[in-house]
């Protein structure tokens, strides 16, 4: 039977019941640390390559950049192989989607042509905004090998060349406003002045480690 | 056998979807493939076993006046430990459900049997209880995933079926229209 509803009982109770989750959940936390690090690591490797081919074997140097629009910085991941840049990949967002933010890796090749796409994180319809993925279509190989400075990234009914997916304009406008928000930074970013960049270089030299940026991910879910 | 009639009754007979109709939050909103709904189901049968055997050992020894927060204090745990074990070791599908784990502490299928099933019977009993409940739940998330992904994206399990599907299907409407036809169709079953 229960036991009697005596103040010192409840307490207690209540003490001890709290008390042991919080030790077990300790220990599950310590355990589960390192794989919930690894899966991050293992998607954001694999994602980088995706965009830029031959990254998993070449040194990766990360940095943000901050761009004109928008309220949080892009993470650039400069892909760098016998002291030659072979592409950067760039983390890229926009908030005017469908379901909320949508984030997108972006590799372009040092003259800015898009190498690679795809959806990192995205809340869009089953169906229809997700077409926006690899996993669900081909929608966003569209952009590959196309350089922005002449490949005009805009939906066509916005005078621009790039065809939306059907059923899904605002999946589709977002997935080109984060690829222009990218462009732009890495076009101001490469451009402005080489003093800035080996500056920048030198303050990433130490953490040539991948990482992922738990400050960036912040307010994404 | 007892035990047997205690696992069977949450597939079919009390089926806490279909025929109680608790917890229908996520079940409306995971279902948008058969997988999510699957994997949700699995989710929560983990919490809902683990919870009805705790709370069935030390239901005596809790007091009845604080007896809901302290029930609650153990689902918390259960949902945390599959909120993190699933983010290291299935961080995909954690992805489309990261939201709906840390909700199922608030599923009212976990609390409901703890209330009326386990704080009133032994450690096996609740057990299968607890896991007929919780297959029943997963079964039930499952054909509702099934029937929206068939319906509103041409699919199943990721296999194309058909070009193009009814969209409303996939979208909040249409998971109200099939859990409604689902359980007007397992009401004329039973019957």
């Amino acid at each position: 039977m229960a036991k009697k509803d005596s103040f010192v009982n409840m307490v207690v109770t209540l003490f001890v019941i709290t008390a042991i989750p919080a030790v077990l959940l300790g220990f599950v936390y310590k355990f589960t640390k390192e794989p919930i690090e690894q899966a991050k690591k293992l998607k954001l490797s694999n994602s980088i390559n995706l965009v830029v081919p031959g990254a998993s074997t070449a040194e990766i140097k990360e940095f943000n950049v901050m761009p004109e629009t928008g309220k949080d910085s892009l993470t650039f991941f400069e892909v760098v192989s016998n002291n030659e840049i072979i592409g950067t990949a760039v983390q890229t967002y926009s908030d005017n989607a469908f379901g909320g933010r949508i984030v997108v890796m972006v590799g372009f090749k040092p003259d800015g042509t898009i190498i690679d796409n795809d959806v990192l994180e995205h809340s869009e319809t089953p169906g229809l905004g997700d077409k926006a993925s690899k996993s669900k279509s081909n929608w966003n190989s569209q952009f590959n090998d196309k350089n922005p400075k002449v490949f005009n990234i805009n939906l066509k009914k916005d005078g621009g060349e790039v065809d939306a997916i059907t059923a899904a304009t605002i999946s589709s406008l977002a997935y080109v406003d984060a690829l222009q928000r990218a462009y732009e930074a890495f076009i101001k970013y490469y451009n402005s002045s080489d003093i800035e960049e080996s500056k920048v270089i030198e303050e990433i030299d130490e953490q040539t480690e991948l990482e992922t940026n738990e400050t960036e991910k912040g307010g994404v879910e | 056998m007892n035990q047997w009639k205690n696992f069977t009754k949450g597939l079919i007979r009390e089926n806490p979807i279909l025929v109680l109709i608790l917890g229908t939050c996520p079940t409306l909103a995971t279902t948008s493939s058969a997988i999510n709904g699957i994997s949700m189901g699995l989710a929560t049968t983990f919490v809902l076993v683990g919870s009805n055997v705790v709370i069935s050992l030390i239901a005596n020894m809790i007091p009845s006046k604080v007896r809901i927060p302290a029930y609650i204090v153990v689902i918390a745990s259960f949902v945390t430990i599959i909120d993190l074990v699933m983010q290291a070791y299935v961080p995909a599908i954690y992805e489309t459900l990261g939201l709906f784990i840390p909700l199922i502490v608030v599923n009212c299928i976990v609390l409901g049997r703890a209330e009326a099933f386990a704080s009133k019977n032994t450690v096996v009993s609740s057990f299968f209880d607890g896991l007929g409940m919780g297959l029943g739940f997963a079964l039930a998330l499952g054909i509702l995933g099934a029937i929206r992904e068939i319906l509103g994206a041409g699919q199943i399990f990721g296999f194309e079926l058909m070009n193009q599907g009814a969209l409303v299907f996939v979208l909040a409407p249409g998971a109200f229209i099939a859990l409604g036809y689902l359980i007007a169709l397992v009401n004329k079953i039973k019957k």
